[in-house]
């Protein structure tokens, strides 16, 4: 049975605390009277995750007939899948995504159905490249499907291939890929990696177009989303939801939804997955090792180790049949997984960044990545309020080097260097900037033909952190990269200590602190 | 009369190079610059005056060669010894005066005057180095006349220019800098650029955005500048967008919205007017400008190593900008020089003024204006004594 996720008071005898740095680590020592909130360790997984899968294709929930019985010959059936943004680093093979297209393939190869394709719902993303696609999907599916055309990676920006399905009362657009919507049946898969993951956001982010997303990817929606990791409390989910529900009336679709576990590093990293005082004298080894291998080579080397990282992480649970039914469970399973239960704020809230977020699969987490990461993702793991208070202060540790890469992330760079020195004012950003970028014929062909996200993507990195940047009083980052720190307006620290000293500014002296001990992922459940 | 004087010393000249390719600005310690009591110049020939400097500008032609960094082009075209500063306003019978510093065919008492003289574009004289003068391209590089960093020197009538009333000294010492960017702006002729650049931010540049927004009116001006007060100063005189040096690339291509074609952007800038006067900056200028566009280098370039394959292939015209005289309007570039310099309060680009006393100072403070915070440094004659 493992052990949940749970609170440590540190005090005199708390060893240095691991923060992730990167592509490396740092271990700290907080201030007696400091939390650390630990993840939970990583549940049981399926012991028979295929047998799984077959069950709930068969035992589908909510308003839904079993899959074997949607599927006849002469059909137009696609499969539509999550992209490599999740799992967290990406699991090793075979993918939760393999394993359950198979399972479906073959159900529909039973049925007579010939008429298959399979879309990656990529959504905004880059286009991922064939050795990433075969890691996902396996050599047997792309093999099968990618030489004929009918493994595609959804282009938002065909607009031959896109269809108006209709509007919600809110007036927002439900635009998406064609042929999903045109087809008999709609199998969505998914990885769901966290609760933000899934249900009707699945088709609504991963195979719809600029129009469609930015009714919910926008300053408004990410402020009113408390957080958005807590879909009921999400006016993004609201949104999404509204769409979906237009979607799901025009188009039959089933959903297949999975969980994984925590399991998310290997064995040469154990460490990074358990609580320092029960470090093993082989764990001490290994930190030690892996920390002073990394100083001695480049960062781009160092880059490369850690992105040829391949999680164990398992398939916890596998739930089929209506979008929303089904996504109801999958909460369940991620929540049995994430929740850890957290009393009170704090006035500083410190996190330790890693080097890989949804955006950065074999790339760079560049200084807007690291904002989003940091007062994105790992701010918004709250159910209920955020773990610092308003006007608090969140220290960030990451070497936020001032570097993009030039294939994946194009417009970052110009949003970096000519968007940020007008304004951080996430509203004013939206208002002044982002039409121009999200229509630029450049980054719509780089988008289409090269391997970048689109052009407005970096803006939805800005929009991620709106919340937390209305929220705190200060965000400090300690080891970045002073000029690229300060162009994001946030404030650089050496160390942990001078930023704790930076924070008293703020907040006052003898601050209450908490540090969340993430990856491995949690959502803390702030009551 | 005291002088700034800067001599032929090749021993010194060689140890400004070597010692300002480290720290810029200290050729005036060690190079072949010295405050000394001399002679006041004697008048060259009819139709000429003496004048009494107030304020003297230090400009980046001066540090060049105070840092020994100018190109040997000069050698013939210079004489020694000769006082500094071509950027004055002085006092004169006339009353207030700016000083048009180029050396011409008028000046120099030659009869008839080259074709460039006669059509008025004096900064086009080749005859520099001949007539009653000794050889220098401007005052300020000439022996017989003297310059702008001393107490008296002298200058032809014909290059005297009135200060109007209410305009102040700072104001008229930018006079000149501001009509080697009028001078700039103009040089693209009827063609109305949709979208221009302007690299650099210091005196030469910022004057230049002034005389591009008012003269060439172009939709977007695009300024590169390094530091935070550039930054600010180029928005004030007329920029819409401002970037660093090395994002003028990406920047020119996102506000063209065209695409890039390796590191060249495809639909560029229809005119770049380069300030900077480096490798780089000549070579990213070139990279920005859309095919059959213009670059018109206004910074002293000197000796560069660029790559001309991208001037070839967008058949992009390479042009230089110097100095002024009457303009294809018929205007004389000082009198547009002198309306930009009070509409765009130009005054306010003086940050500093020295005495001839604290030259190593002034010279220091110049070359690294822009990190300190300055743009146009000059010395202040008005309180010298024996003025």
């Amino acid at each position: 049975v493992s052990r949940p996720g749970f609170v440590l008071e540190v005090d005199r005898s708390t060893p240095p605390i691991l923060f992730h740095h990167g592509e490396g680590f740092r271990l700290e020592r907080l201030p007696a009277g400091s939390r650390v909130v630990y993840p939970a360790e990583p549940v049981a997984p399926l012991k028979d995750p295929d047998a799984a899968i077959r069950h709930a294709l068969l035992n589908p929930v909510g308003d839904s007939q079993p899959l074997p019985s949607l599927l006849h010959a002469g059909m137009k059936l696609t499969i539509a899948m999550d992209n490599q943004a999740v799992p967290l680093p990406p699991m090793q093979r075979p993918d939760n995504r393999q394993r359950v297209i198979e399972i479906v393939l073959d159900m529909a190869a039973a049925a007579g159905v010939d008429d298959v394709e399979l879309i990656i719902a990529h959504g905004l993303h880059r286009r991922q490249t064939e050795a990433e696609l075969r890691h996902m999907v396996g050599d047997r599916i792309y093999d099968a499907f990618a030489p004929h055309g009918m493994l595609t990676q959804h282009d938002a920006e065909d607009h031959d291939n896109l269809i108006l399905v209709g509007r919600t009362e809110q007036g927002e657009h439900v635009e998406l890929n064609k042929r999903a919507v045109t087809s008999d049946l709609l199998i969505y898969v998914n990885v769901n990696l966290v609760a933000m993951d899934g249900g009707h956001k699945s088709t609504m982010t991963g195979l719809t177009s600029y129009r469609g997303l930015k009714h919910h990817h926008n300053v408004s929606g990410m402020q009113r989303s408390r957080s958005f990791m807590d879909p009921p409390s999400s006016e993004l989910h609201n949104s999404v939801w509204r769409q979906g529900r237009i979607l799901a009336d025009a188009v039959k679709i089933f959903q297949i939804e999975t969980t994984v576990n925590t399991d998310t590093f290997p064995s040469s990293f154990a460490f990074l997955q358990k609580r320092e005082w029960e470090w093993s004298a082989r764990d001490r080894a290994s930190y030690f090792g892996v920390s002073k291998s990394l100083e001695r080579v480049p960062p781009r080397m160092a880059r490369s180790i850690f992105h040829g990282i391949k999680s164990p992480q398992k398939m916890t649970s596998v739930q089929a049949g209506e979008v929303e039914a089904v996504h109801k469970l999958t909460l369940e399973n991620v929540h049995r997984q994430h929740l850890v239960s957290v009393e009170g704020q704090a006035d500083v809230l410190t996190m330790g960044l890693p080097y890989v977020g949804p955006y950065n699969v074999n790339s760079i987490l560049n200084p807007l990545l690291v904002m989003c990461l940091g007062l994105g993702y790992f701010f918004n793991l709250y159910r209920g309020k955020p773990l610092v208070r308003q006007g608090g202060v969140v220290i960030m540790s990451h070497p936020t080097r001032w570097e993009f890469h030039p294939v994946h992330h194009p417009s970052y760079i110009d949003f970096f260097e000519q968007v940020l020195t007008e304004t951080t004012h996430p509203l004013e950003i939206e208002k002044k900037f982002e039409e121009d970028f999200a229509t630029d014929p450049w980054y719509i062909h780089l988008y289409r033909n090269s391997y970048a996200y689109h052009g407005v993507h970096a803006f939805y990195m800005w929009y991620w952190g709106a919340h937390a940047l209305q929220h705190v009083g200060q965000v400090i980052i300690v080891g970045g990269e002073p000029r690229a720190v300060r162009r994001m307006g946030f404030k650089p620290a050496s160390t942990l200590r001078d930023a704790l000293e930076m924070a008293e500014d703020v907040v006052g002296r003898n601050p209450s602190i908490t540090h969340i001990h993430n990856p491995p992922i949690f959502i803390a459940d702030v009551t | 009369m005291r002088a700034l004087q800067f001599r032929r010393n090749l021993p010194r000249y060689g140890a400004a190079m070597v010692a300002a390719s480290v720290v810029p600005g200290v050729g005036a310690r060690v190079g072949p610059l010295r405050l000394a009591d001399v002679d006041e110049p004697e008048l060259p020939g009819p139709g000429w005056v003496r004048i009494r400097p107030r304020l003297a500008g230090i400009c980046g032609s001066d540090l060049s060669t105070i840092d020994g960094k100018s190109s040997r082009y000069f050698e013939p075209i210079v004489s020694f010894p000769f006082v500094p500063g071509h950027e004055i306003v002085a006092d004169s019978d006339l009353g207030r005066v700016v000083v048009e510093p180029v050396l011409s065919c008028g000046p120099r008492g030659i009869e008839p005057p080259c074709s460039f003289c006669a059509a008025g574009r004096t900064g086009n004289c080749q005859n520099i180095a001949l007539g009653e003068l000794e050889p220098g391209l401007q005052i300020g590089y000439c022996a017989d006349t003297g310059g702008g960093w001393s107490t008296a020197m002298v200058a032809h009538a014909s290059q005297l220019h009135v200060v109007p009333e209410g305009m102040s000294d700072e104001a008229a010492v930018m006079v000149e800098p501001a009509a080697c960017a009028v001078h700039a702006a103009l040089r693209p002729g009827a063609d109305q650029p949709e979208t221009v650049v302007v690299m650099g931010a210091g005196t030469v540049g910022l004057c230049t955005i002034a005389a591009v927004r008012r003269h060439l009116r172009p939709g977007t001006l695009i300024a590169s500048a390094k530091h935070p007060d550039q930054r600010k100063l180029a928005l004030e005189l007329g920029a819409d967008v401002v970037v660093e040096p090395g994002e003028v690339r990406r920047a020119v291509r996102r506000i063209s919205r065209s695409p890039m074609v390796g590191d060249s952007v495809g639909e560029g800038a229809g005119a770049v007017f380069d300030c900077v006067g480096t490798a780089g900056s000549v070579e990213d200028a070139l990279a920005i400008t859309q095919p059959r566009g213009q670059v018109v280098l206004v910074g002293m370039p000197g000796k560069v190593a660029i790559d001309l394959t991208g001037l070839w292939h967008k058949e992009i015209n390479l042009v230089g900008a110097y100095a002024y005289g009457v303009e294809a309007t018929g205007e004389r570039t000082f009198d547009l020089a002198f309306d930009l310099a009070r509409d765009a309060d130009l005054g306010r680009l003086v940050s500093a003024t020295y005495t001839l006393d604290r030259y190593r100072d002034a010279i220091d403070h110049a070359a690294n204006a822009g990190s300190r915070g300055a743009v146009k440094v000059v010395f202040d004659l008005r309180g010298e004594r024996n003025r």
